[in-house]
């Protein structure tokens, strides 16, 4: 063999014909996005398109005229065929224009990009409250199943699962902004503002992390491979944290990704409950005015973002089962490092 | 010299408002250095008695009802988690059956013999890891494929793997639960000669839990056979194959076909074990039994034919009455 017999350098050998592996298949999953997101784009141009109303009338009003309502078609070209304005779309698209918003005349991605900074900071921050919340308690319940924390959090995750997020916040404004007085209800001007929305959906995400996290950890708690590691002497400790927790990632990683996509298009209710100027509630607005650009526009990020997470998410999986790892190199290369392997044997 | 000595060993399972009587009151003992065979069927409480052993009854639905369990004389039983958790790896370790799923999937072999290494012993890591390569290298792998993971073995040098990781810190007693019916055949009598070698190089004792007698008969000095929780029949190698004395041991031997006598069936022991929630009064094989009498449905005596060899059963004791 080309590399040493020392088994250091051998694994580093190993790991970096592996990692080349991966980084092809990453390669490959970036150019499987085009085809994504040309599919996005053509679905909600399509579903612009067939919507009822006429933008024109958003624009300028209840009361304009016919000859301005035509001078607004002719303006945005909204008077030409189906397929033509879907190529002009795409045209732009690809020159990374998204055309201007009816509403305020400014260009889609100047729009996206003043409010998506809230949105994203509200999915992560979420989130990673979700995750910390939602990982310990899904752990502790599942190391004590049937105790009383397992019953409580599960009665909790439960009804955390069905509050409405809404309902939620308002609750949460009633007690913290009108009752305490500690914490700001609405706008985004400081730290502070942000707590009781990272709170409203971090909970929420909590209680599926938690389900995911507990169910995955009971499946693991009973393999083999636990009894391996407390025969060896190791401590209750560090056979849940190494040995199980390590093994239960996948699922819930894979919910962790959900979630952010979830939040990115989905924290509307929130955003208005606690006025943030974010993506979803922009979309939403937009909707409402038949701004048809801006909701081609905002949905195509979002569904970018997504995609971008599910990715990271496939590559996160990588770092935590060497099984994925291989499949995702070459076949056939795995079929020969077996084969190798037997005759070592 | 005794190294371990289990005495009257009784484990029980709650189910529901069942209890399993999966061990009742056995008495067995190792010395030091020697290779005593622990055979019965399926659910005959083999693991179970193995697993008190180590401390690792899951508990619950188990637990350890009464008896002791000496290790050169102190009661593993009272010991507290600590105390056992500084044994199990280091002093008893233990061979599992399934090496498919004995070892972590996401960890390298490597470091997983690591593990034992620096939980047992006060090395630095890269001696550990040393370490971990000589094991490997002991069990027939190339130390350089320390660092791949499970799946890139095959069944059998994943159990050499598990095999390392028993034999790691050199422990005195090495449990093997069924630690080649996983295996196919070939394999078996591999790591088979192996496990034998590594045993008689480092002077550890071992339980071998098996079901097959080939196995006991290539492998051990002593035998003692379990049948629903008891042990029936115990003595050396010889005791047992050439004389075997209780009905259920006599029974095991007749079902292994003989290539010299043509037969169209094997010969079997007719009916199931019992319910070992349900157990039967007096002796537990009573009832499939073929020279049962009245007087089994009491609890059998356990009868000592020699020094080494003894048996609970009636109709021992009426022999030696006899003679």
């Amino acid at each position: 063999m080309l590399h040493g017999g020392n088994p250091v350098q051998h694994k580093l050998y190993m790991e970096i014909e592996e990692g080349k592996q991966v980084l092809r298949y990453i390669a490959k999953r970036i150019l499987m996005m085009l085809p994504i997101l040309f599919g996005i784009t053509v679905i909600v141009f399509t579903l612009m398109y067939i919507t009822p109303g006429d933008p024109a009338y958003a624009i300028l009003g209840e009361n304009a005229t016919p000859e301005q309502v035509m001078e607004i078609h002719k303006e945005y070209g909204l008077d030409d065929p189906y397929l033509i304005r879907l190529g002009r779309y795409f045209a732009g698209v690809l020159q990374g224009d998204f055309g201007t918003s009816y509403k305020t005349g400014r260009p889609v991605f100047t729009e996206i990009m003043d409010r998506y900074p809230n949105t994203l900071k509200l999915a992560l921050l979420s989130t990673l409250l979700g995750v910390v919340i939602g990982v310990a308690a899904g752990i502790i319940a599942a190391v004590k199943q049937y105790s009383i924390f397992d019953r409580v959090g599960t009665i909790i995750s439960l009804f955390g699962v069905s509050a409405p997020s809404f309902w939620v916040a308002m609750v949460l404004v009633l007690l913290f902004s009108v009752k305490l007085k500690i914490l700001p209800a609405t706008g985004t001007y400081g730290p502070q503002y942000w707590i009781l929305p990272v709170f409203t959906l971090g909970l929420q995400a909590s209680t599926s992390i938690m389900r995911m996290t507990r169910s995955s950890m009971l499946e693991v708690i009973r393999q083999d491979y636990i009894r391996t590691s407390r025969a060896k002497g190791q401590s209750e400790w560090k056979t849940i944290m190494h040995h199980a927790f390590k093994n239960a990632q996948v699922p819930i990683v894979t919910i962790i990704g959900i979630r952010i996509c979830g939040f990115l298009a989905g924290a509307v209710l929130v955003e208005t409950v606690f006025a943030i100027p974010g993506l979803g509630k922009y979309i939403i607005d937009s909707v409402n005015f038949k701004d048809y650009p801006v909701v081609q526009g905002g949905v195509l990020w979002i569904g970018l973002n997504c995609i971008v997470i599910n990715l990271l998410v496939d590559i996160v999986y990588c770092f935590i089962d060497p099984r994925i790892k291989s499949m995702y190199s070459n076949k056939k290369k795995a079929a020969a490092v077996g084969t190798g392997g037997a005759s070592n044997g | 010299m005794e190294l371990l000595e289990i005495k009257n060993l009784v484990v029980q399972y709650s189910v529901g408002r069942d209890v399993v009587q999966a061990v009742n009151g056995i008495s067995l003992t190792v010395k030091e250095g020697a290779t005593i065979g622990l055979v019965g069927e399926t659910g005959a409480g083999k693991t179970t008695t193995a697993l008190s052993v180590m401390g690792l009854v899951p508990n619950p639905p188990g637990k350890v009802k009464s008896g002791e369990i000496l290790l050169d004389g102190e009661d593993l039983l009272k010991k507290s988690n600590k105390e056992m958790r500084k044994i199990r790896g280091k002093d008893i370790a233990m061979i599992f059956q399934d090496p498919m799923t004995s070892l972590n999937p996401v960890m390298t072999v490597g470091e997983q013999i690591m593990e034992v290494i620096q939980l047992h012993e006060k090395i630095s890591r890269q001696d550990a890891q040393k370490k971990a390569c000589e094991m490997l290298e002991l069990v027939g792998i190339p130390g350089q494929r320390y660092g791949e993971y499970p799946h890139q073995f095959s069944g059998g040098m994943k159990q050499r793997v598990i095999i390392a990781i028993a034999l790691a810190c050199n422990p005195r007693l090495l449990i093997a639960d069924e630690p080649t019916t996983a295996l196919d055949v070939t394999i078996q009598a591999q790591v088979l000669d192996m496990m034998r070698r590594l045993k008689e190089t480092y002077k550890t004792a071992m339980i071998l839990i098996t079901h097959d007698l080939g196995v006991v008969a290539e492998v051990c000095d002593q035998v003692a056979i379990m049948y629903a929780g008891e042990i029936v029949e115990k003595g050396t190698l010889e005791d047992i194959y050439e004389s075997p004395r209780h009905p259920y041991t006599i029974g095991l031997f007749q079902s292994i076909p003989d290539l010299d006598v043509e037969s169209e069936r094997l010969n079997i022991i007719p009916g199931m074990m019992p319910d070992p929630a349900a157990l039967p009064e007096g002796c537990n094989f009573c009832e499939r039994c073929q020279h049962a009498t009245e007087q089994c449905k009491k609890q059998p005596p356990v009868v000592r034919l020699s020094d080494t060899h003894e048996v609970q059963c009636f109709l021992a004791q009426d022999e030696k009455g006899g003679e």
